[in-house]
């Protein structure tokens, strides 16, 4: 149901992030922590980020709202929304776009509401903030978002304080606090993370559903797969700081390029395969500073090649969709290599 | 909320017990009264006749309850060294200590709530790393040292500021004060200073180090997500959300100012209880230390019962549960 | 994992190139270590290295009372560098045997409330129930008294209940005790918080389980896993001891003139500084302040390296 056909290709793209790099200073060196990350967002996209902890994917998130935490910094690459350059913004400006164009949703809804201030308070601040409301205006508008996010009794509720909110309750308060003065794009890092399994589908249909009505863009970063075959219309994997693979979400499910997305989409469980064992990669993701040569995934890849230990593959055409994999190597070149290695 | 103040007032009353039995115990058992208040060559039976006069044969539960009774009452006995009545002792000294502390409280929150914001917000700017050097010397200079060398330098080598003593005063009905005479006010200074400055680098580095953690919490990272302005953020979200350990550090400091006043007291020759302490320390005069330390006990006790009416006032999340106290230790 | 593989963890966690690195790469701790170092080195030599002796009345002749120190003096004559008290006492080497004592009470009374605080925080949180609230409470009342009015009562005590010509000739003692019975809570409530932790963990349940004394396994695991944050409360501590200490003596009801410490040196040049005599006074506070910031400097690094939630 997710990915409905309609292509994202048709429109201009919303965001644009290309060549990014996030860099960390560290006193063993500076680590690169995002790789020349590529992709577009269509306005009313969904496109979903998935991949393991420490692949890049937060930081991405981060670095899109100007949120990179110190000493991590852009270090290469352009992040432009509307075609406006917005990761050279001063802070000021920045700020301006924050919350009124990007939303954001962070991971735990237990820790992501000031406790001292009624769920109320946050939300007329925001929206006054960012738009030309009267304080009776924006309360109204306040309700009015708790009604859509579906918290029942809204007028009461919203000058309670988020400590008498249950967790899902108070992921809807956010959402409604990312919706506040009407963004184009969400990016929401996790945002069922934290939750209980029953709630998570509630809250991630919700968020669906708005963003659909608002024809607001979502970012949406989870190591979960399901999440993500769910709702997003196209889905980015990332690995050790670099897309791996990247297309509409049907076909990564269906057909993976990338022999790390097919690792990830045999770990899934499906429903009429009761007994087969899940499917998992040996080995584990490298750190950040030990990344090998090549292409980062060669140690653990079934189908490595002379040249995957050697030369880093950039995305390419791969079906409908990119990957960076030699096996996808246009000129034929790189799947020669590969078969010399393979059972090595 | 009223459950909870009441609950709070039987704990105060409780702790406030507990410091009389050690006072009461100091009084009765380290000592004998009956010595201090007659000559060597009293004669056994005279001494006898004081002590069922006094109560001093009756069993200690009754000694005990009497003694609380008057301690409510402000009798505390007459002083060993003095034999004048502890109460009136403490009383006309009481003002001085007052004044004094209150003073370097003021010092110590003016001065150094700001800094520590300021520290706390820009961690990275060379002012805060100079205060922060500054504090941690004041952290290390003890308190009588302070003293000392501010009286080296203003008083001895600049002479603009008196060394010793409360100057002019001025007395209304019982009390005295410093405060509406020019001579008064700046015998207060070197004083106040002395004994807020320990206090206020405390307060700076506490609401520093609360400023930086709540500056890396979910809420700040999630406001500036919503593109709240940098003042909205560190005024109306992170200050707010260190004043609960604040007001319960600065709650406790201001109790042990009191007791510090001690130190300064000394050093500058202060005419307050804190010199009258140490005096009876000296010269074990148990009744004013029992006296003192039960005057301790109930400001204690009364600042802590502000406190916890100022959490009531900061934090939504004690309202509904009762009782319960976050933030404390 | 037995207590030894614990301890040797911690160790190895202690000496893990992290801390190492911190360490060197901060030239404040260095340079604070050195301090201390050197100052400790210089308290403890004073018998070999002072150049006076200055409690020894025999060596004392009051025709060298009151001179200043040679930089500032007439004669240039160096041997009262930083210039003499009124009795004629070289102030360095009163220095020099002043931190000594200094030391040895604040080491002595760190043991003694650390000793007094790990053994009843064991006990509180191992007994529990009514043991743990009396101990707790006490706690609780005691830290509404600053420590320096614990020991000034404590102090105030003992002189009630010994005649005062015996009391110069424990007063170290009395001091000691005084100071380490005012620091205790610290230590009772970080291993009593750890015991609690401990003591609903699996491995103790099912040492229970199989007939071992879980007390002796507790102390066994507690022990190692609080050594971090009582290394840093010790630290800490030791700068306030020494600090309390010297306050106490500078009110006069610490170490005696015949035994002085350097608050006992600072309070003796203080009657003096009136009239200008300011090296008798200043010095000692010099040496104190500097042993006290460089502790502190130690302490503070020690605490930011191991990183355990300290309050």
């Amino acid at each position: 149901m997710a990915a409905s056909g309609k292509s994202a290709l048709n429109k201009a793209p919303l965001l644009e992030v290309k060549n990014l790099r996030v860099e960390f200073p560290t006193r063993r060196g500076t680590l690169l922590a995002v790789d020349d990350v590529s992709f577009e967002i269509a306005a009313g996209e969904v496109l979903g980020v998935v991949g393991e902890s420490g692949a890049g994917k937060s930081l991405t998130g981060n670095a899109i709202i100007g949120l990179l935490e110190p000493p991590g910094r852009v270090a290469g690459g352009e992040i432009r929304l509307e075609g406006r350059r917005i990761d050279n913004l001063p802070y000021e400006e920045m700020r301006k776009v924050r919350g009124a164009q990007i939303g954001a949703i962070f991971q735990d809804p237990l820790t992501s509401l000031n406790p001292l201030y009624s769920v109320g308070r946050q939300l007329i601040e925001t929206i006054q903030t960012h738009l030309p409301l009267s304080a009776g205006q924006a309360r109204q508008r306040a309700i009015d978002l708790l009604k859509e996010v579906g918290i029942p009794g809204a007028e009461q509720r919203i000058d309670h304080y988020p400590h008498q909110f249950s967790g899902g309750m108070r992921q809807r308060v956010v959402i409604a606090l990312a919706l506040c003065a009407g963004p184009k794009l969400i990016v929401a890092d996790e945002p069922t993370t934290a939750l209980d399994v029953s709630i998570q589908a509630q809250v991630i249909a919700l968020l669906k559903r708005l963003c659909r009505e608002h024809g607001t863009a979502v970012m949406l970063v989870t190591h979960d797969m399901g999440v993500i075959a769910e709702t997003a219309d196209r889905v980015a994997v990332m690995y050790a700081g670099r897309v791996a693979e990247i297309g509409p979400v049907r076909d990564v499910i269906k057909q993976a390029r990338h022999p790390y997305t097919e690792g990830l989409m045999g770990s899934i469980p499906s429903l009429g395969h009761r007994s087969e064992r899940l499917a998992q990669i040996d080995g584990a993701m490298p750190r950040l500073t030990e990344i090998p040569r090549g292409c980062a995934f060669n140690p653990r890849c079934g189908h490595r090649g002379q040249r995957c230990l050697v030369e880093r593959p950039d995305l390419m055409p791969a079906g409908s969709s990119r990957a960076a994999c030699w096996l996808h190597d246009p000129r034929g070149v790189g799947a020669a290599a590969v078969g010399e290695l393979a059972d090595a | 909320m009223l459950a909870f103040i009441l609950r709070r007032l039987m704990q105060s009353v409780a702790v406030l017990l507990a410091v009389g039995l050690v006072s009461f115990s100091l009084f009765r058992y380290v000592g004998d009264p009956i010595n201090a208040m007659v000559g060597q060559d009293t004669p056994a039976v005279e001494r006898e006749a004081l002590r069922v006069k006094l109560g001093l044969n009756d069993p200690a539960p009754i000694q005990f309850v009497r003694f609380i009774a008057n301690a409510a009452h402000g009798q505390f006995g007459l002083s060993y060294r003095t034999a004048e009545p502890v109460s009136r002792m403490i009383l006309e000294r009481l003002p001085a200590t007052l004044e004094l502390s209150f003073c370097a409280a003021l010092f110590a929150l003016l001065v150094g709530i700001p800094m520590g914001v300021y520290t706390g917000l820009y961690p990275r700017h060379w002012t805060s790393r100079l205060l922060q050097a500054v504090s941690l010397i004041g952290v290390s200079l003890p308190t009588f040292l302070i003293g000392i060398l501010l009286i080296l330098f203003f008083s001895v080598i600049l002479r603009w500021l008196p060394s010793f003593g409360r100057g002019e005063t001025v007395t209304i009905g019982w009390w005295t004060t410093n405060f509406l005479r020019w001579k008064g006010l700046e015998a207060l200074i070197l004083p106040s200073i002395t004994l807020g400055l320990f206090q206020l680098t405390l307060l700076m580095r506490l609401v520093r180090s609360e400023m930086l953690e709540v500056m890396r919490t979910d809420y700040i990272k999630f406001a500036r997500a919503r593109g709240l302005t940098n003042r909205a953020i560190n005024f109306g979200h992170a200050l707010k959300n260190t004043l609960v350990p604040v007001i319960t550090v600065t709650g406790l400091q201001l109790g042990s100012l009191i007791a510090f006043a001690i130190v300064t007291e000394t050093v500058f020759a202060w005419p307050g209880v804190g010199q009258l302490f140490i005096q009876s320390v000296q010269f074990s005069d148990i009744p004013v230390m029992a006296a003192y330390l039960m005057l301790i006990g109930l400001f204690f006790v009364i600042i802590n019962l502000v406190v916890d009416l100022l959490y009531f006032v900061v934090d939504p999340r004690l309202r509904g549960q009762m009782g319960r106290r976050a933030g404390a230790h | 994992m037995s207590a030894r593989t614990a301890f040797a963890q911690w160790l190895h966690h202690a000496a893990d190139s992290d801390i190492w690195w911190s360490f060197k790469s901060s030239t404040t701790t260095v340079v604070a270590a050195a301090v201390t170092f050197l100052i400790i080195a210089m308290a403890f030599l004073a018998p070999v290295i002072a150049p006076h002796t200055p409690f020894d009345p025999g060596t004392l002749s009051l025709s060298d009372g009151l001179k200043p120190p040679v930089l500032i003096s007439s004669d240039g004559d160096w041997s009262f560098p930083l210039g003499t008290d009124d009795q004629g006492r070289d102030v360095l080497s009163s220095i020099m045997y002043g931190t000594r004592l200094s030391l040895i009470v604040g080491f002595a009374s760190v043991i003694v409330a650390m000793v007094l605080g790990i053994g009843l925080g064991l006990i509180s949180g191992y007994f529990g129930g009514t043991t743990d609230a009396v101990i707790m409470r006490i706690a609780d009342v005691q830290l509404t008294f600053p420590a320096i009015l614990v020991a000034l009562l404590i102090d105030g005590l003992v002189r009630g209940l010994i005649s005062s010509d015996r009391h110069d000739e424990i007063a170290t003692f009395v001091i000691i005790g005084a100071i380490g019975l005012s620091f205790w809570v610290q230590y009772a409530r970080t291993v009593r918080g750890s015991v609690l932790v401990e003591k609903n963990k699996e491995y103790v349940q099912a040492a229970r389980v199989i007939g071992l004394s879980p007390a002796v396994i507790m102390v066994r695991h507690v022990l190692p896993n609080v050594t971090g944050p009582v290394l840093v409360i010790a630290t800490i501590n030791l700068g306030l001891a020494i600090i309390t200490e010297a306050t106490l003596s500078f009110l006069g009801v610490g170490l005696p003139s015949t035994q002085p410490s350097l608050g006992t040196l600072i309070r003796l040049g203080n009657e003096l500084l009136q009239s200008g005599e300011w090296w008798i006074t200043v010095f000692p506070g010099i040496t104190l302040a500097l042993l006290v910031l460089a502790v502190n400097l130690l302490g503070d690094w020690l605490r930011d390296a191991l990183n355990p939630k300290l309050r």
